[in-house]
């Protein structure tokens, strides 16, 4: 322990903290943010984008094109929204084009584990990035947003695989909703 | 009128040596002068905490406190926020606890700021002697961890300068546990050095909610999470709104009786969407006892404080445990940091390659990325084309001037490293 206060010589303000009219620069979140951006190398196959410049890191935007698999030749765009609690608390995360996809609802909500019940402080932007990825190349009919989705992927598979293709493709009606080809744009 | 031996048992501390005081501790009446005159005590947050935290400062001597809350009271706060009553609802908490202890404990100044801790400068932060936490998140008390850490500053030697240290007492309870914790920059953790302390908040999985929800909890996180952003696109949602948390707990009835789920309520509806942990008073009057014992040592030194963190629990008899965490001696808000002596001519090109060939920072770098507060000066991976221009900049027109703290990252850092940098003069100015 130490002391802290004379209080015999009273407080001597110190003029070393420069402090005039400032507020805290950064958030620990932003900095820590700035350690995973900083490390991002993202497959060919993913880009970033942030809308506010380069200093406005918090909210940015993901498009993945899955190079494999039923969603193959599609592009998809995630805008991500970082907490200031991160990584204490996860970005939040939404696939803004539409997509017929078990696991992703018509609101663009995502049930992918590590950005909910999942979610870890070790875990990174990068781990995401992959969580994505793998849910375009494996959809998991056993945990549905879009039960529909998952319903037909279980049940008639051959047909889940057309009817995938020609919307992300050409853009089609599946059940009364239409889904335009995933083209990497603002359709949710 | 003094009451007659108001300040008995305080003077017993004050006024004699003992066994058991603080480092330098020098008994006399000028200490209990400097607690009601001089020393300035900021108390974090107006609730439950808050309320037991600003009558037990004031009683305990601390004549000059402020209290800053941006909150306003609500009917639900009263059964333990005892300074409010049912005619103060809708009013600031900070603005009626000051008053309230003002009316009743003479001699004490309250100064009450109803705002958002993020509105005041560091100016304000400054003036304080200790600042005491009576949060209920971990957000917010990241942020005040952030405020107290950036006034510290470090000697050559790599002490920390004990005129730039502004200590804190964190409070925290929930439900029948707590904690007390002093926090010292420099000295003792700092929040982010034991960030592992705070579990993350549970979270069901949204195909749980969205399919097969069991719970009402499940049915309210639902309402929330899915129904909000769908049915009401254009209104963000405000837990302290009666319409939003009726609508939210209409929405979560009738999604519970759709799945024969028993027990959603408009209470639990407010308690899951704000993630309320029922509050126990005596919680909150064991742990703000605490605190203020700590702040009344640390400025006074008659005895030596906690070290550092009381853990209290109240569910089976009570316990307390006492723990010496330890800082994280790369921490990025806490630690030293380095400081670098470069030229204000210096390319950012040049400052990355001179750290690099540093015989004590160069061996924790391969591919340094360097930002300044939230300007991310040059950054590899999902930045680096649009940052690469700056290499060729000078650091003097890339930071604000001698002394600018800078944050490095690399893969081979754990997290980001805190360079200051000292301006020499400037090559040409030294052939000269
Ligand atoms: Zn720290």
């Amino acid at each position: 322990m130490i002391r802290l206060f004379s209080v015999r010589e009273k407080q001597k303000k110190d003029a070393a903290a420069a402090a005039n009219g400032k507020t805290v620069k950064q958030s620990a979140g932003e900095l820590r943010l700035q350690k995973d951006i900083s490390e991002l190398d993202l497959p060919k196959n993913v880009s970033i984008r942030f809308p506010n410049g380069n200093d406005k890191i918090m909210n940015f935007e993901i498009t993945l094109k899955p190079d494999e698999g039923l969603y193959k030749g599609g592009a998809f765009l995630f805008t991500f929204a970082v907490p200031t609690g991160y990584p204490h608390d996860p970005p939040k995360v939404k696939c803004v084009t539409k997509v017929y996809h078990p696991n992703i609802d018509l609101e663009g909500n995502i049930c992918l584990n590590i950005l909910r019940e999942d979610w870890k402080p070790v875990l990174s932007i990068s781990a995401i990035v992959y969580g994505l990825t793998y849910l375009f190349l494996s959809p998991n009919a056993d945990d549905p947003l879009n039960k529909e989705a998952a319903a037909m992927m279980q049940q008639s598979p051959a047909q889940f695989e057309r009817v995938v293709s020609q919307s992300v493709a050409r853009g089609c009606s599946i059940g009364g909703e239409f889904f335009p080809a995933a083209r990497g744009d603002r359709s949710g | 009128m003094e009451l007659e031996g108001r300040w008995r048992d305080l003077d017993y501390l004050l006024n004699r040596q003992g066994n058991v005081v603080g480092p330098g501790f020098e008994p006399g009446p000028e200490i209990r002068e400097f607690l009601q005159s001089d020393c300035r005590v900021l108390v974090v947050g107006a609730g439950g905490l808050g309320c037991e935290l600003l009558k037990d400062l004031a009683l305990s001597g601390f004549g000059c406190i402020d209290v800053i809350d941006m909150d306003t009271i609500d009917v639900s706060n009263l059964n333990r926020q005892f300074l409010f009553r049912m005619q103060d609802v809708g009013q600031s908490k900070a603005n009626i606890a000051a008053q309230r202890i003002m009316q009743r404990i003479s001699g004490v100044k309250v100064t009450p700021h109803h705002c958002m801790i993020q509105e005041k400068t560091l100016d304000f932060y400054e003036q304080f002697h200790v600042i005491v936490l009576g949060l209920d998140s971990l957000e917010a008390r990241r942020y005040m961890n952030s405020v107290a850490c950036s006034f510290l500053e470090y000697d050559e030697d790599g002490q920390p300068d004990l005129a730039t240290v502004k200590p804190m007492i964190d409070g925290g309870t929930e439900g029948f546990k707590g904690h007390a914790r002093v926090l010292i920059p420099g000295i003792t953790p700092c929040f982010e050095c034991t960030l592992w302390l705070f579990p993350p908040q549970t979270k069901f999985p949204l195909c749980t909610l969205a399919e097969t929800p069991r719970s009402p909890a499940h049915c309210i996180e639902y309402a929330k999470i899915i129904l909000w952003p769908k049915e009401r696109p254009d209104d963000t949602f405000d837990a302290d709104c009666e319409e939003h948390m009726r609508w939210m707990y209409d929405k979560a009835l009738a999604r519970a009786s759709e799945f024969g789920i028993q027990g959603v309520t408009y209470q639990l509806t407010q308690g899951v969407v704000k993630n309320i942990i029922p509050a126990i008073a005596s919680t909150n009057a064991i742990v703000a006892a605490q605190c203020t014992l700590e702040a009344l040592k640390l400025v006074t030194m008659c005895s030596s404080g906690l070290n550092n963190y009381m853990m209290y629990s109240g569910t089976d008899g009570v316990y307390t445990l006492t723990t010496p965490y330890e800082r994280d001696d790369k921490c990025p808000i806490c630690s030293a940091g380095v400081s670098f002596d470069a030229a204000p001519s210096t390319t950012l090109q040049e400052l990355i390659d001179m750290l690099m060939k540093d015989p004590d920072l160069g061996k924790h770098l391969s591919a340094p990325s360097v930002s300044y507060g939230s300007t991310n000066l040059y950054m590899r991976g999902a930045l680096e084309q649009q940052t690469r221009p700056n290499l060729e900049k000078p650091i003097s027109e890339l930071v604000d001037g001698d002394g600018s703290v800078i944050h490095i990252n690399d893969r081979q850092l754990v997290a980001a490293m805190k360079v200051r940098l000292k301006f020499g003069p400037s090559n040409g100015e030294m052939d000269s």
